[in-house]
């Protein structure tokens, strides 16, 4: 974000240039057509549905007769509605698993990575990067079967270990199931995370590690002058996705445990599809999204914020 | 780009969503219609015809008649139609339940929408369609087709509604089902040496059974309307088989909140606390807890007659299948039961009276006699049996059902939002992290929520 002040001189300049003399062959509104074809997809597909879901969230509409007009009142029951609150809420727990955890095994990883060549470190990184390739459906009905308290792996090998007694009602417990469903989302994307770093770890000048070492700095000191500054942009950029994922995390809900315990596991996008999809209330899904796209809009563009105020 | 430039591509956005929103100004769902004249006018223009000089007719049909019997069922007739009348050409969409529930609302009010589907009972699907105006009334097709004698009272009670869609279970008939559900109790035949015969002898099996050191009743919430299945099941020993009807229907006076419902909840809540339930019941899933039962994990298992086969399958002879005992012997049977979903047929289609045949057809005497072949309950009455086996058992219950207008409907029909708000307070009522009481009034308040707006 530039500085206003810095750019007054700049913007008398050049408007001044523009008046008088701009140099020839360079028409500028042409620039207009060559985003145009972009423009229109956007507008079509993201921008119109977006400001027809804010239109419909004003109105109480089950989908099929004719909406009634109730202004702000659905957005009153993001906040008032109990269910939804907690919707919100567990979408924050969530963001601790998908998007911190994450990050933090990821700098682990490429911290180890960076300090010493691993043999065969193309397979390891394919093999930890696994779970993101992987459809996120498959994904949750092969931790569904994980997770089964009878016969599922989790369970069976702590039982196969002697350690039956701490085996767990995972995803039918009211306290667990959140952090089990949890726990699948750092499985998904920390392999994403480390990729990243692993390669921003790489475009760090050999020299600063040198320098560093020299200084006598250790593994931590090092990781902590040298490695975590180099990776700001790509922290940034795992953090955006993750987020992003985090909140919008649909499949996993709908394939684990459809919201439950007694609603202990729902998230806000998994209500927009209640809502919408079965019980005719599109006005309040509409609502609840529109909600959540802004939650998202916010968080990436503080992330963003920070990620170019450290750049400066 | 050039921040000269912002003001004036902002005063074109704000232009362009100034024009947008004028646009899109009308209310979404578009103007209101009367449903009454419009109900009215069809029932009128209804009739039944010779499909056969109905001239080249294709008929679009959305079902999600797609597992095992159920989808050989239907494509057998289905040939059996076209081979009949040549003229007619179905054009079958077949989709899972899921996903035709929720496609459904769109492809229906479309321009091109089908010409019969099938509408699941209850507010959630058909009667929000029926509210919209979106569905043919099917009396006048009753009357030609005496529909009415295939059925008992209360299987065609379940497809109905007021024109506006307010009332359930009374008014217009708006769709035909081919199959019949029971929730009973299946038990391995291995584990009990005779079946019991009264609610008190069902529990003191149990309590055998968990001495045992056997799972009791194999359960598994984790898809949560497995626990609105157990919980009707008590509560049809508690409650009035009509009160719960009057539940579901919303008639005046209805309410969640009754000692008998309240009994019922204290009873569920026994059981789970005595252990007569899958350990961990709220993490199982439903296939792994009846697949458990059918390895020989445990005497009973409360389910579906949708499982009958596949029980079937996988036990042979050890599985027998009967009704919940009633209070006392020899008892009125009253069962959690009902149909598979309607077949309804659009206002859009342009051939209602080929389409209404066409759903005579699927429920006719021969109809019922390719259900029996394809191992499916016929709804209908029929005279076709199956031959012996756990089909036999719950055939008889069906039978036995019927002529007692015992069947008591799924109380998610109830109000729109009622299959969430019943399974997720089951699965806290059983977790123990809510009374009983605490149980009936919060239920009861979501009901009120829906129905104090009729």
């Amino acid at each position: 974000m530039a500085a206003p002040a810095a750019s007054l001189p700049a913007r008398a300049v050049r408007r001044r240039a523009r008046v008088s003399e701009r140099p020839p062959g360079e028409p500028r509104r042409v620039a207009y057509l060559y985003v145009l074809p972009g423009l229109a997809v956007f507008v079509a597909f993201v921008l119109l549905p977006l400001i027809h879901s804010g239109w419909i969230s004003l109105f109480a509409w089950d989908g099929i007769t004719p909406g009634e007009w109730v202004a702000f009142d659905n957005y009153k029951a993001v906040v008032t509605d109990p269910d939804l609150r907690s919707a919100f809420l567990h979408a924050l727990v969530l963001l601790v698993f998908y998007a911190f955890l994450p990050i933090v095994i990821g700098l682990v990883l490429a911290a180890a990575m960076s300090r010493a060549p691993v043999r065969g470190l193309a397979a390891f990184r394919t093999i930890l990067f696994l779970p993101q390739v992987i459809a996120l459906v498959v994904v949750a009905v092969m931790w569904r079967m994980i997770y089964a308290p009878d016969g599922g792996l989790i369970n069976e090998t702590l039982s196969a270990i002697g350690l039956g007694a701490l085996a767990q009602n995972w995803l039918g417990s009211f306290t667990l199931a959140l952090p089990a469903v949890g726990l699948v989302g750092t499985w998904v994307m920390y392999g994403l995370a480390m990729v990243l770093f692993t390669a921003g770890v790489q475009k760090i000048p050999q020299s600063l590690y040198d320098a560093a070492r020299v200084d006598g700095a250790g593994p931590f000191r090092e990781f902590f002058a040298v490695t975590l500054p180099g990776l700001r942009a790509e922290i940034a950029v795992a953090l955006t996705l993750t987020t992003i994922a985090a909140l919008r995390n649909f499949d996993l809900i709908y394939i684990t445990t459809r919201g439950g315990p007694g609603g202990s596991t729902t998230v806000p996008a998994y209500e927009v599809y209640d809502r919408a999809f079965k019980s005719g209330e599109v006005g309040g899904a509409s609502a609840v999204g529109v909600c959540l796209a802004a939650v998202i809009f916010v968080l990436a563009f503080l992330i963003n914020r920070f990620a170019e105020r450290g750049a400066r | 780009m050039s921040t000269v430039r912002r003001p004036r591509a902002a005063a074109l956005l704000c232009a362009a969503l100034a024009a947008l929103i004028a646009g899109c100004g009308a209310s979404p769902g578009g103007s209101g219609n009367d449903n009454a004249e419009k109900a009215d006018k069809a029932r009128q223009s209804s009739k039944q015809v010779d499909v056969a000089k109905a001239g080249d007719v294709t008929l679009t049909v959305w079902d999600q008649e797609v597992r095992g019997g159920q989808a050989k069922q239907i494509k057998q007739l289905n040939q059996a139609f076209q081979a009949k009348y040549p003229n007619v050409k179905i054009k079958r969409v077949a989709k899972s339940f899921d996903d035709l529930n929720t496609t459904l609302k769109l492809a229906v009010s479309s321009e091109k929408a089908p010409d019969v589907v099938q509408a699941n009972q209850g507010r959630q699907v058909m009667g929000q369609l029926v509210k919209g105006g979106l569905l043919r009334p099917l009396d006048s097709y009753a009357d030609a087709y005496k529909w009415a004698d295939r059925y008992s009272p209360t299987l065609l009670d379940l497809n109905r509604f007021s024109d506006d869609g307010k009332q359930f279970g009374s008014g217009s008939l708006y769709g035909l089902s081919q199959m019949g559900e029971i929730v009973g109790v299946y038990y391995n035949k291995e584990k009990v040496s005779s079946p019991p015969a009264t609610f008190a002898d069902f529990e003191s099996q149990l309590e055998e059974a968990k001495g045992k050191g056997d799972v009791p009743i194999s359960f598994g919430n984790l898809d949560p309307f497995a626990g609105i299945h157990e919980f009707q099941t008590v509560q049809n020993q508690f409650a009035d088989k009509q009160a719960v009807r009057d539940f579901v229907f919303a008639k005046d006076g209805a309410s969640f909140a009754t000692p008998e419902n309240e009994q019922a909840a204290t009873k569920l809540q026994e059981w789970a606390k005595k252990g007569y339930f899958t350990p961990d019941f709220n993490g199982t899933g439903y296939d792994p807890a009846w697949q458990q039962f059918a390895k020989g994990k445990g005497p009973f298992l409360i389910a579906g007659t949708w499982l009958t086969a596949d029980l079937a399958d996988n036990m042979g002879d050890k599985v027998g299948f009967m009704l919940m005992p009633p209070k006392e012997e020899g008892g009125e049977p009253v069962s959690l039961g009902g149909e598979s979903l309607p077949f309804a047929v659009t206002n859009k289609s342009k051939n209602p009276d080929v389409a209404a045949a066409y759903i005579d057809f699927l429920t006719n005497a021969e109809a019922g006699r390719v259900l029996v072949a394809t191992n499916n309950l016929p709804a209908m009455k029929t005279d076709a049996a199956p031959s012996g086996g756990v089909a036999a058992d719950v055939d008889k219950a069906w039978k036995t059902l019927n002529e007692a207008d015992g069947f008591v409907p799924y109380i998610d029909y109830a109000t729109p939002t009622f299959y969430d708000d019943i399974s997720a307070a089951i699965q806290k009522l059983l977790g123990g992290k809510m009374q009983p009481s605490d149980f009936t009034d919060s239920v009861n308040k979501d009901y009120t929520k829906f129905t104090e707006k009729l």
